[in-house]
Formats: C-alpha cells, sequence, structure tokens
C-alpha cells in the first residue's frame, strides 16, 4: 500500500496515484492494485477512494443538471437544444409547455421557443445510448431574454459555483446582478452593464485560476477593487 | 526505396558514422534529436499540441468529443476515433501536391492505431473524436513525432486516457543501430523502425520496420527505441504539468492554504433520492388536483428515471 502524490496535485494520463487497497473515483481507473490517473487535473483521496477533478473536458449529461442550450432545430413534437456536448437535447412539448398550452401548440412551435434562442433547461433522463431529454418545466427554467452568455470550460463550472454555490453568490450579491450557470458551461449574466462586465472579468479569472486555492478572496478583492473604481467615476 | 539504396550511398560523400562513432549531425549513436513540446497552443481546438523533433515541425489538434456527422459512421458503443495526417505542401523541399497521398492515407490509420489502445473508447458512444495532424517541416520520423504531438493534444483536451503515448524511429545506419534516424540517415540507411509505446504499461502501440535486420539488431532497435521513448515521455508529462503549474506560481499560492474544489458531490444523492421518493408518493395520491403541470409530468420522468 503506497501513494505516489499529494492532495491538489496536478497530475497527467498515466501517472500512477496509488498502489494497494484503493478504489478509483471519477478520472482514474484501476489495473491489477494499482490507480492511475485517466485525465489532467487536480488528484484528489477520500477515504480510499482517489479521484481526479478534471481541468479540462467536455460536458457529458447528467441526469438533474440544469443545462443552457440554443434552439438549433424545431421538430414536429419538439426542440432540439444545442448545449456544447457531444448530444444533442431533445425538449419534447410534453415537458415545455403546460398541458393547456401544449394543445394549442400544435399548430405552430415556434411561438414558444423558436430556432436561436436561449433557454434554461433540465435534464430528466441521459444514459449515453439516447440523446438527453430534458424539461423547461420548474423554476427558473426556460426562454431567457437579454443579459449575455459566456462559455467556459464546463468541467471548472464546479469552482464557479463554489462549495455550496459561496462563489456564485458572492458574484451575485456583491455586483447585484442575475447569473444563471449552466452545468454545461454557459453562463447567462443580466444587469447593469458596467457591473456585467466585471462580472465577465471574475468569470474568466475563475476559470483560469480553476487548480488554484484561496480563489474566492482572490475574486471578492478583485470586485471590490472594480467596484470601488466604479464608485470612484 | 531498399534498391535505391546502394545508388544513393555512392552519392553520399560522407559516411553516416564518422571515426570518433559520432554522426553527420553530431549525435551518439543512442542520442535523441533535440525535442521542443508545446501544448494549448490552438485557442479554437478542444486540445493542441505543438512538436518539434529534429527538423520536424508538426501541429496537432484534438476537436471533441463531439457530435457525429454523418450520422451512419456512428458506432453505437463506442467513439469513433478520427485521425488526419496531412503534410503542408511547403513541408518538403519538392513541394508536395495539396492532394491527400496514398501515404498520408497510410500513416493517417497506423496513427489511429497508436492512439486507440489508449482511449477509453466506450465512454462516449455514438460521439466523434477528430484529431488533425499537420506537417509544417519534415524530417525524418514524423509520424512518430506526429503520435507523441497527437497524444499530448488528447490529454491537453481532458479526453480520458489510459497514458501518453509518445513515438521515435530506432534504426541501422553504416551497420550499427542508432536511435531517432533523420531524414538522410532514414533515406541512405540499412533499416528504419519506427516505434510508438506507452512505456510505463510495456505496451507497443505502432511498430514498422522497413530495411533489413537481424533478429538480435532488431531486438536492440527496439530496446534503444524504449530508451528514447522513455525520455520523450517525462518532457510530455512536464509540458502538460507546466502548463498549469505556471498559472499556480503566478499567483504565489501557498501550498498549506485550505483549499476548496467542488461543491456538492457529497450532498446530490441524498436529494435525488428524497425526491424520487415523494415523486412516487405523489403518484399514488391519485393526482393532486394539477396542482402546477409541472409536477406532474416531473413526476413520471422521475418515476421511470429510477428504473434506469
Amino acid at each position: 500500500m503506497s501513494i505516489h502524490f499529494e492532495q491538489q496535485d496536478i497530475v497527467v494520463p498515466g501517472q500512477l496515484l496509488a498502489e494497494g487497497d484503493f478504489r478509483n473515483g471519477d478520472g482514474a481507473y484501476k489495473e491489477q492494485e494499482k490507480v492511475f490517473a485517466s485525465v489532467i487535473g487536480v488528484a484528489k483521496m477520500k477515504g480510499k477512494t482517489v479521484y481526479v477533478v478534471p481541468l479540462k473536458g467536455q460536458y457529458i449529461p447528467k441526469v438533474r443538471d440544469i443545462i443552457i442550450g440554443n434552439v438549433v432545430e424545431v421538430t414536429l413534437n419538439g426542440w432540439l437544444l444545442d448545449f456544447h456536448s457531444p448530444y444533442p437535447a431533445m425538449l419534447p412539448v410534453m415537458h415545455a409547455l403546460s398541458r393547456r398550452d401544449a394543445v394549442h401548440a400544435k399548430e405552430n412551435l415556434r411561438r414558444y421557443y423558436d430556432i436561436g434562442e436561449t433557454v434554461v433547461a433540465e435534464i430528466i433522463a441521459a444514459d449515453r445510448t439516447r440523446d438527453p431529454l430534458v424539461t423547461t418545466l420548474g423554476r427558473g427554467l426556460g426562454k431567457v431574454r437579454g443579459g449575455m452568455l459566456l462559455t467556459i470550460i464546463p468541467t471548472r463550472v464546479p469552482r464557479l459555483i463554489g462549495r455550496k454555490g459561496s462563489m456564485i453568490n458572492m458574484l451575485k450579491s456583491d455586483l447585484q446582478i442575475d447569473i444563471v450557470v449552466g452545468q454545461n458551461g454557459i453562463v447567462w449574466v443580466k444587469g447593469n452593464p458596467k457591473r456585467m462586465k466585471i462580472a465577465t472579468e471574475a468569470i474568466r479569472q475563475i476559470e483560469r485560476e480553476a487548480h488554484t486555492s484561496g480563489l474566492t478572496d482572490r475574486v471578492r478583492d478583485f470586485i471590490n477593487q472594480k467596484l470601488a473604481e466604479l464608485n470612484g467615476e | 526505396m531498399v534498391n535505391k539504396m546502394s545508388e544513393k550511398k555512392a552519392e553520399a560523400e560522407q559516411p553516416l558514422i564518422d571515426a570518433k562513432g559520432r554522426r553527420a549531425d553530431g549525435r551518439k549513436l543512442d542520442e535523441l534529436r533535440p525535442i521542443k513540446l508545446q501544448v494549448g497552443n490552438l485557442s479554437r481546438a478542444d486540445g493542441s499540441a505543438y512538436i518539434e523533433h529534429g527538423r520536424n515541425k508538426i501541429v496537432a489538434a484534438v476537436y471533441g468529443p463531439r457530435e457525429l456527422h454523418p450520422r451512419h459512421l456512428a458506432q453505437s458503443d463506442r467513439v469513433l476515433l478520427r485521425v488526419i495526417y496531412r503534410m503542408a505542401t511547403f513541408s518538403v523541399s519538392d513541394r508536395k501536391r495539396p492532394a491527400p497521398s496514398r501515404r498520408e492515407h497510410e500513416i493517417s490509420m497506423v496513427l489511429r492505431q497508436a492512439l486507440e489502445p489508449m482511449l477509453f473508447l466506450k465512454m462516449y458512444p455514438r460521439a466523434v473524436i477528430d484529431v488533425f495532424i499537420m506537417v509544417l517541416e519534415a524530417d525524418g520520423g514524423s509520424r512518430c513525432a506526429s503520435v507523441t504531438a497527437a497524444s499530448l493534444a488528447l490529454a491537453d483536451a481532458g479526453i480520458p486516457m489510459r497514458g501518453l503515448v509518445a513515438g521515435v524511429a530506432a534504426g541501422k545506419i553504416d551497420g550499427k543501430v542508432v536511435l531517432d534516424l533523420s531524414d538522410i540517415e532514414d533515406k541512405i540507411g540499412d533499416a528504419d523502425v519506427p516505434l510508438a509505446m506507452a512505456p510505463d504499461r510495456g505496451e507497443i502501440t505502432l511498430l514498422q520496420m522497413d530495411g533489413k535486420l537481424t533478429p538480435a539488431e532488431f531486438s536492440e532497435a527496439l530496446r534503444m527505441g524504449e530508451e528514447g521513448i522513455h525520455q520523450i515521455q517525462e518532457m510530455q508529462r512536464a509540458v502538460l504539468l507546466e502548463k498549469y503549474a505556471q498559472i499556480r506560481e503566478k499567483i504565489g499560492e501557498d501550498k498549506d492554504a485550505p483549499k476548496e474544489m467542488e461543491e456538492k458531490p457529497e450532498e446530490e444523492p441524498k436529494v435525488t433520492k428524497k425526491r424520487i421518493k415523494r415523486a412516487k408518493t405523489e403518484k399514488k395520491d391519485a393526482k393532486p388536483k394539477t396542482t402546477k403541470k409541472s409536477k406532474s409530468s416531473k413526476t413520471k420522468d422521475e418515476g421511470s428515471e429510477t428504473k434506469e
């Protein structure tokens, strides 16, 4: 039994992480009692499980995730969303409109979501053998209007949200703007243009420095500094 | 190439190995050419790498896993790996015609087979991973350098891999087994053995031979190649780590500070269970007066979810 890394080390694919009685979590694989990293990322151990938090990678749909996507096709019974994943999402009428609306919708679905429009949705089924199914029925789901969209690397979304939402709540309250983060790495921001610009820079900083520590404090300092500049004008 | 060897050799004025046992470019028999690696140099690709191996200059770009078009190529149980190796028209002294040649097709296939065993193909069924390799300047051993770069680019794209592969050629010149043939050594030498390996796993993913070697010489070439690949692998790891180490350094973080990464994994599953349980009971309780249609339709899905 031996461990070949320290917590928070950056590791590369194929790197030996631990030998002996360990389990492999995400980003790691096990072969003959040895656990190796399979992606580039930050290595961690919790109990007997060794895992790697990836620094890069595509978004793979997971049930109950909130995503932000673009309508790319209107079909007979729903919509297709592109949300920066290897698989397009299906949004059937059944999961998009109330039953009353759905009856009338048959004539023209474009009245509800048209091609090119941006939709916040929740994944309700995803197993990779078929395209994921999403719904827009629920609080905070549905079409977004105004504001702007940012795209970040999906594997760094957890960092943007922070532990129990600490990071994102700080951004929202300090800057007094609306932010919706899709697990697929698309972020919707709406508010005062000048504050939106600060938010954009802060989000970019979080993305760039996702693998470092003390990030929340640095971002807070950055925002306070920018806000002071803004008020000084 | 083998037939022309003797005439070509006559043309070469100097021997490939001099009296002191040095090669034409001053290298020892088991010495690699200088290698420079870069990672993430193409901003629009999901992953990219650049390699200078001797005079080879090669860019590799990785896109994906992404939606596959045309759809009929999709494999329902695994991701499709497409590798395209292409030489720029200005990469060799006589202009290379831009149409894809027989050789480029072959190398594309060989490279695909060299990379495929390192990937967890079943993780992304129906999707595709595209690898584009462009040779900007060609020296000997461009396919080996391409493997090195392509594997780096895949790792940079965050695609799960069993390990990194690296490539180098071994061969025989002037009757001696040597490592990492240059262009001239490849052309007028006696034999060329391109090799790609995941050295820590001891797995060979590419092995070809052009020319003649005795079994003993072949083993020697293989051993030498493995040695070289070990060195290249170290460089690959270093360059991947460097990209992120730089950012950490700039911030001047101290390693002992408490770190917070990721938020939920611990709580999430509990919530799901509760939700599903509630959904089930709701369903049993004779459709709750259509309290918000959103709920009722969701209930159904979550019920079906549990089956999965």
